[in-house]
């Protein structure tokens, strides 16, 4: 039995999250001679959705990226701002092989550095210490609960457990706060992502800031049904059979939607007969961990038939977050930032997904920009830890009436029957999201009126929380854009709508609201057309 | 999920409780760290690629104990694998186990290329 030793600290910024963004942001704000205070829920170098894959970045060089952003601009739905792909290629470009003493970067064959994509685990043990080289102090197994705000509204800090430390609390008061949370995937076994349940974006909306875009939170990967390798590059040689054998034409370029429809028809078998020899033999060098799960369940993929799935990745691979208004990536709570997958991807992915390219750059030219605007501001404005930080979490921590034995695992089941079926969230319709969105919303009664856990426990209250909220984010969102959008296919509406040629801004906790982003102006259209 | 801690391959470190991303493990005294919360698991094998001693073993189901049995395991070369595979700690110089990742961008390509000519 380890006893409860509480933690309290100060800092000048506090990232929440240490996966790709959060690491970066770390280290961008240590390197502005910021006392930087990281703390995880799991381990900085394990956890999230990028330690357990491989991000290959938007990599382009100076020369084609006007081409690049032309034809992004073009794919985002017209929600994408061709100012902020500029950015982010070109830091991009200029921060990435600032890693080179921690991350050696392969030379191929023609003697060429390759930056552009690096393996997870090697990626996030180099950002960790290159972080701890500069200082920054690590708090693994610490999951923040909850925001503390000034009077003024202003973040000032966070509190949370040490679950490792007896169920211990920590708090670490600052004067900029960065969400590192991740996006939300609703536990659906996508790979890494099982920790990444929405926090961030309950914090965030407590504290008064919007998220925006989180319609667009309804892409599917491929995989073993068994399996979480949710690691799909190898499927580009897949040929799809139902359960007698028969080929199915399965379009690889519609966002899964052909798939989705016939795992709704039965079930769905793959094999990778079509990889070309010389690929198989390297496979086990480009992704290690792929043929090593298939051989463990004792499947040859390339002349077996396995059973496949289809893993939600709700925001992960989606592109709504928390919404940004300044090039530091702040939210519209003095002093929070959110970055990364927490924060919305629309600025460069717009109503599609970024996919991995896309998002990696995000994660680390977000988490560059806004450790580097979080350290600025705290030099200007101090640490403020002699004003009075008040904590306010709600939901799961503090009910609102009498506390009831729920369940926490049967919350979670009931958001993820709303969640994945693909019926409900691929193939959408308005009547499908409202009735959704009545069962969400009897969840979050339950939730906000009785639930609390203590110790330990209330990581899970919390979580459970977050991902209520969440859902209902996205759906209320999605039941908003009456059109069809990007990945948002609304088959009650299945063209686009000139009126929706926004971003649709999502916020509220009892009430949900929305509200058509006016101020964010298709500025991709307006280049398109000249 | 991760089935098995191996003891006699076990040196105690404890680091696979550290670096967990789910809190799955619990480190005993003089002894070696216990699977506490199995259905936490996200199969991520982040532990393995950790544990030094290759004393760990994570089965493929992310759903179900598979309930695999220790002696064939370790007979099976299985363990260590994935650190073997991506060149982690002493294989990072070994000639068989370079890191190829950045070749990602190939498959693609060639993937795409093939469904073209389809």
């Amino acid at each position: 039995m380890v006893i409860p030793i509480n933690l309290d600290i100060e800092a000048d910024v506090l990232v929440i999250g240490g996966g790709l963004s959060g690491a970066w942001s770390a280290i961008a704000a240590a390197q502005q001679g910021a006392s930087v205070v990281l703390v995880d829920k799991g381990y900085c170098g394990t956890s999230g959705v990028t330690a357990t894959a491989g991000p290959g970045h938007w990599w382009v060089d100076p020369d084609h990226r006007d081409e690049a952003i032309r034809v992004q601009s073009s794919r985002s739905g017209g929600l994408a701002d061709p100012g902020w792909m500029a950015r982010v290629l070109d830091t991009t470009w200029r921060i990435l092989p600032t890693l080179a003493s921690y991350y050696p970067f392969p030379v191929d064959d023609q003697g060429i550095t390759q930056y552009r994509a690096l393996r997870g685990p090697e990626y996030l043990r180099a950002l960790r210490q290159m972080a701890e080289d500069l200082g920054v102090r690590i708090l693994d197994h610490s999951p923040a609960l909850e925001l503390l705000l000034h009077r003024d509204g202003s973040v000032a800090g966070a509190r949370g457990i040490r679950r490792q430390a007896g169920g211990g609390s920590w708090c670490v008061r600052a004067g900029a706060v960065i969400l590192a949370t991740g996006g939300c995937a609703f536990m659906s076994r996508l790979l890494g992502s099982q920790t990444n349940t929405g926090d961030g974006y309950l914090m965030a909306v407590e504290a008064g800031a919007e998220l925006s875009g989180m319609e667009f939170s309804n892409y599917y990967t491929v995989a073993p049904i068994y399996s979480t390798q949710t690691r799909s590059a190898s499927y580009v040689f897949a040929t799809y059979f139902d359960s007698d054998g028969a080929e199915l034409d399965i379009d690889w370029g519609d966002g899964n939607r052909s798939l989705a429809k016939a795992l709704l028809a039965g079930r769905v078998f793959c094999n990778l007969a079509r990889m070309p020899q010389d690929l198989r033999d390297r496979l086990s060098q480009i992704q290690p961990a792929v043929l090593l799960s298939f051989a463990r369940q004792g499947i040859d993929p390339f002349t077996d038939k396995f059973e496949v799935t289809l893993r939600g990745e709700g925001t992960v691979r989606g592109s709504g977050g928390i919404r940004i208004i300044d090039e530091n990536c702040q939210t519209s709570v003095p002093g929070l930032f959110a970055v990364g997958d927490a924060a919305t991807r629309e600025l460069i992915a717009g109503a599609i997904s970024g996919g991995g390219a896309q998002n990696s750059a995000w994660a680390l030219t977000s988490g560059y920009f806004a450790g580097r605007g979080a350290a600025r501001l705290v030099r200007g404005s101090g640490r403020r830890v002699h004003e009075e930080g008040i904590a306010i979490g709600k939901a799961g921590i503090h009910p609102a009436h009498s506390v009831m034995a729920l369940d926490t695992r049967a919350i979670i089941a009931g958001v993820q029957q709303e969640m994945e079926p693909f019926d409900k969230n691929i193939f959408r319709s308005g009547v499908g999201l409202r009735g959704s969105l009545t069962r969400l919303d009897a969840l979050w009664q339950d939730v906000r009126n009785h639930l609390y856990a203590e110790g330990v426990d209330l990581i899970k209250a919390r979580e459970s929380a977050a991902l209520v909220a969440t859902a209902r984010w996205c759906y209320t969102a999605a039941f908003t854009r009456q059109e069809s959008r990007g990945m948002h296919i609304r088959d009650d509406a299945p063209m686009p709508d000139p009126r929706f040629t926004h971003r649709l801004l999502v916020g509220g906790l009892d009430q949900v609201w929305t509200q058509l982003d006016e101020g964010s102006e298709p500025e991709s259209i307006a280049s398109e057309a000249a | 999920m991760i089935e098995l801690v191996i003891d006699s391959r076990c040196t105690q470190c404890n680091l696979c409780v550290q670096v967990c991303p789910t809190n799955v493990f619990d480190p005993v005294i003089n002894g070696s760290p216990v699977i506490a919360r199995q259905s936490d698991c996200q199969t991520c094998n982040m532990c393995e690629l950790y544990c030094q001693a290759d004393a760990l073993y994570v089965s493929p189901d992310c759903e179900h104990s598979s309930g695999v049995n220790e002696a064939e395991i370790t007979a099976s070369g299985r363990l260590g694998e994935f650190r073997r595979n991506s060149g982690w700690d002493e294989w990072s110089n070994h000639p068989n186990h370079k890191n190829l990742h950045h070749q990602m961008g190939e498959m693609f390509a060639r993937g795409a290329q093939m469904k073209k000519s389809r």
